[in-house]
C-alpha cells in the first residue's frame, strides 16, 4: 500500500471516530501548546532584559562595592560623591562618569498616588545610560550642586498622577517633600537595573537623594569609556582609582555590558529551558495517552484487521497504517496545539505586562516532537496490529 | 494435467488448548478442488467447516500435511507471499459480510485493489466494473448502511472479484440472508462460476443451499465424506 493510500485510510478512520480522535490528541495539543507558549514567554522575557541592558550604552562599565562572585549581596552602598569627583579627575579624557543613589518610595500629586523607583542620579547619567526625555529637560549640574528638588517622571508615573494633564511645573510630593516635575521621559524607558523597573522609574538629582534617604553614600558608579577599545583600560584605570588612596581599604567590584549580557541571557536561557522541559513532560503524558487509545483502536478493529489480511494486506501493510493513523493524529494535534500556543502567547502579551516572542525553531520542535510522540507511542500498537492472526482476527465479532 | 488449483493432503488441524485435551478439528482430510469448479462443503455446526474455509483461503496452516494452492505449498510462504496468495488468487465472502463501515461501496471494493498497488483511476474502473456484474452499477457511492443485506452481501461478491481471482471462497454467504435473497445470492454465484469460469466453494450448514451445487462435500467431526450424505 503506498504510503498516501495509508494517509487517506487514517483519515478515514480518524473521522470515523472523532469524538475519540479528539480525546487521543489532547494531550499532544495541551503539551504542544505550552512548549510553544513557556517558550514564548521565555525568550519574551530574555528578549526584553537583553534590550534593556544593550540600551544603557555598550561601553558602559558599572562598579560595585564588594567582591565580585556569588554570595554577595549587592548594594552594600560605600562609595560616595568623593570618588565620583576622583574619577572625574583622573580618568582619561573622553570617559563619562555618573552615579546613582535607588530606593523605593510612595509618589502623590494633588490626591493621586503611585509607586515609583526613585533614583538619584548626576546630570550624566541621561548621556551614560540613553535616558530620552520627551517633553521638557533632565536637570542640570546647578540642580545638583543646590540639591534642588526636581524629577524627571517615567511617562508611567505622570500619567498614574496627572492623567491627560500637563504635568510639567506640577509638584509630586515623595516623603513629605515637594518636588518640581521638569521633564518626562519616554515610554519605552530603560533601566539600569531590570525592565521592571521601567516604567516606574523618576529620576531626582543624587545630592538630593542623598538627603531624601539620608545618607552620604552611593549604590553604582557608572562609567563609559570613549570607545569600546578602551573599555578595558578604563575599567582597570577605575579599579585602581577606587580601591587605592589614603585610608581607602575595600573590594570594588567592575562589570562591563557585556558580562550582565551573559550571566543574564545564561540565566534566562537556562529559564526558557527549564519551561521547555516542564512543557515536555506533558507532551509525553500526551504521548502515553495516544499509545493507550491506539491499543484499543487495535483490539476494537481487530476484525478489520482480519479481513484486510484476507484480501491481501501484509503485516508491514496493517502496522504501516496503525503507524500512520499515530502520527497523523499526533501531527493534527500538534497543529492545533501550535495554534493555540501562539494564539494564547499574543493573548499574553496583550493582557499581561509578560512579553511573550514565538521563535520558530519552537514551533518547529513542537511540531517535530509531536510527530515523534505519534511515531515512539503509535509503534508498539501498529506491531500488535500487524501481528494480528487473520483467522483469530476474523473470528472476533 | 496441470496441478489442482487446491489440494489438500493427510491435513490434520489440531488446536491446542494448554492443559485441556487438544481439539481436533480435521483429522487426515485429503480433497482437490480445480479450476472452474462449483463445490458446496456443507456438515453442521463444530464439524470443522470454518477450519476448513481457514485453510483452504490460506488463512491458517495445517497442523499435519500439506495444502498446495495453485501449487505451491502454503505451509512454506511467508507473509507476504500468503498475502499476494489470498489477494491474487483467492476471493473471500463472509456471512457478516465483513464491509468496512462508514465506507462507499466502491471503495469497499478497491480495497483489495489498493493491496495489490493498482492506480486510483485502474482501481475505481475495475470496482466499478465488478459491481456493474453483480447488478449494483447504480449503487456505487452508498455506504454500508444505506444498502440492504442481499446488496450488502453483493457489494461483498464483488470485492472478492474484483482481483479476478481464481478461487471465489464463500462461508455461509446467505446465513445472514431471509431464503429469497439468500437464493438470489446463490444464484449469483452460479452465474458468476458459469460465464466466468471461477471456481466457487461454498461453506454451509445448510442443505438446501448445498444442493444448488453440482458438487457436494460433506464434513462432520473432522472428517469429509464425498458425496455428501444429505439428511
Amino acid at each position: 500500500m503506498r504510503f498516501l493510500e495509508a494517509v487517506k485510510v487514517a483519515l478515514t478512520a480518524i473521522a470515523a471516530n472523532r469524538l475519540r480522535s479528539a480525546l487521543t490528541i489532547l494531550g499532544v495539543v495541551i503539551g504542544v501548546m505550552s512548549v510553544v507558549l513557556l517558550v514564548a514567554v521565555g525568550t519574551g522575557a530574555r528578549d526584553e532584559v537583553t534590550e534593556g541592558i544593550e540600551s544603557l550604552g555598550s561601553n558602559l562599565l558599572i562598579a560595585v562595592p564588594g567582591e565580585p562572585g556569588p554570595g554577595q549581596p549587592p548594594g552594600r552602598r560605600s562609595f560616595t560623591v568623593e570618588d565620583v569627583e576622583s574619577l572625574r579627575r583622573d580618568l582619561p579624557p573622553g570617559a563619562e562618569v555618573t552615579t546613582n543613589l535607588t530606593g523605593g518610595e510612595r509618589l502623590r500629586a494633588e490626591g493621586e498616588e503611585t509607586g515609583g523607583t526613585v533614583v538619584g542620579v548626576t546630570p550624566e547619567y541621561q548621556a551614560v545610560t540613553n535616558v530620552e526625555v520627551v517633553r521638557g529637560d533632565f536637570f542640570g549640574e546647578s540642580d545638583l550642586t543646590a540639591s534642588r528638588r526636581v524629577i524627571v517622571l517615567s511617562a508611567g508615573a505622570a500619567e498614574n498622577l496627572f492623567g491627560e494633564r500637563d504635568p510639567l511645573a506640577q509638584q509630586v510630593t515623595i516623603a513629605g517633600l515637594q518636588f518640581r516635575v521638569v521633564g518626562i521621559t519616554g515610554e519605552a524607558q530603560a533601566a539600569a537595573f531590570g525592565p521592571q523597573a521601567a516604567g516606574s522609574q523618576v529620576y531626582i538629582p543624587v545630592t538630593t537623594a542623598q538627603r531624601l534617604f539620608n545618607t552620604q553614600q552611593l549604590d553604582t558608579l557608572l562609567v563609559t569609556a570613549p570607545d569600546r577599545d578602551r573599555l578595558d583600560a578604563v575599567a582597570s584605570e577605575t579599579e585602581r582609582i577606587l580601591t587605592t588612596g589614603p585610608g581607602v581599604d575595600r573590594e570594588v567590584s567592575i562589570v562591563t555590558q557585556d558580562e550582565i549580557l551573559g550571566v543574564a541571557g545564561d540565566i534566562l536561557d537556562t529559564l526558557t529551558l527549564v519551561l521547555a522541559a516542564i512543557a515536555g513532560i506533558s507532551l509525553l503524558v500526551g504521548g502515553i495517552g495516544v499509545s493507550n487509545i491506539m491499543l484499543v483502536s487495535v483490539t476494537e478493529r481487530t476484525s478489520e484487521v482480519g479481513l484486510r489480511k484476507a484480501l491481501g494486506a501484509r503485516t508491514r501493510d496493517i502496522t504501516r497504517q496503525f503507524l500512520v493513523e499515530a502520527v497523523v493524529l499526533c501531527g493534527f494535534g500538534g497543529v492545533v496545539g501550535i495554534g493555540l500556543g501562539v494564539g494564547l502567547a499574543a493573548l499574553a502579551e496583550a493582557v499581561t505586562p509578560l512579553p511573550a516572542v514565538v521563535t520558530t525553531w519552537s514551533v518547529a520542535t513542537a511540531f517535530g516532537v509531536s510527530v515523534a510522540v505519534g511515531v515512539i507511542f503509535g509503534v508498539y500498537p501498529a506491531r500488535r496490529a500487524g501481528r494480528l492472526e487473520p483467522v483469530v482476527a476474523l473470528r472476533s465479532e | 494435467m496441470s496441478a489442482p488449483l487446491i489440494e489438500l493432503a493427510g491435513v490434520s488441524r489440531r488446536y491446542d488448548l494448554g492443559d485441556a485435551e487438544p481439539v481436533i478439528a480435521l483429522r487426515d482430510v485429503d480433497l482437490a478442488i480445480d479450476d472452474g469448479e462449483f463445490v458446496s462443503i456443507v456438515g453442521p455446526s463444530g464439524s470443522g467447516k470454518s477450519t476448513m474455509l481457514h485453510l483452504l483461503g490460506a488463512l491458517d496452516k495445517p497442523s499435519q500435511g500439506t495444502v498446495s494452492v495453485a501449487g505451491r505449498d502454503v505451509s512454506q510462504m511467508g507473509d507476504a507471499e500468503l498475502a499476494e496468495l489470498r489477494n491474487a488468487t483467492i476471493g473471500f465472502v463472509f456471512q457478516q459480510f465483513h464491509l468496512l463501515a462508514r465506507t462507499p461501496a466502491i471503495a469497499n471494493v478497491e480495497l483489495p485493489l489498493v493491496y495489490a498497488g493498482v492506480g486510483r483511476a485502474e482501481r475505481r474502473r475495475r470496482a466499478g466494473e465488478a459491481l456493474s456484474q453483480v447488478g449494483l452499477g447504480h449503487r456505487l457511492e452508498h455506504k454500508p448502511n444505506q444498502l440492504s443485506g442481499g446488496e450488502q452481501q453483493r457489494v461483498a461478491i464483488a470485492r472478492a472479484l474484483v482481483t479476478s481471482p481464481r478461487l471465489l471462497l464463500a462461508d455461509e454467504p446467505t446465513g445472514n440472508l431471509d431464503s429469497h435473497r439468500g437464493e438470489e445470492v446463490m444464484a449469483l454465484l452460479a452465474d458468476l462460476n458459469a460465464k466466468q469460469g471461477v471456481a466457487v466453494v461454498v461453506i454451509t450448514h445448510d442443505l438446501e443451499v448445498a444442493a444448488l451445487a453440482p458438487r457436494q462435500i460433506g464434513i462432520r467431526d473432522g472428517v469429509v465424506s464425498e458425496p455428501a450424505v444429505l439428511r
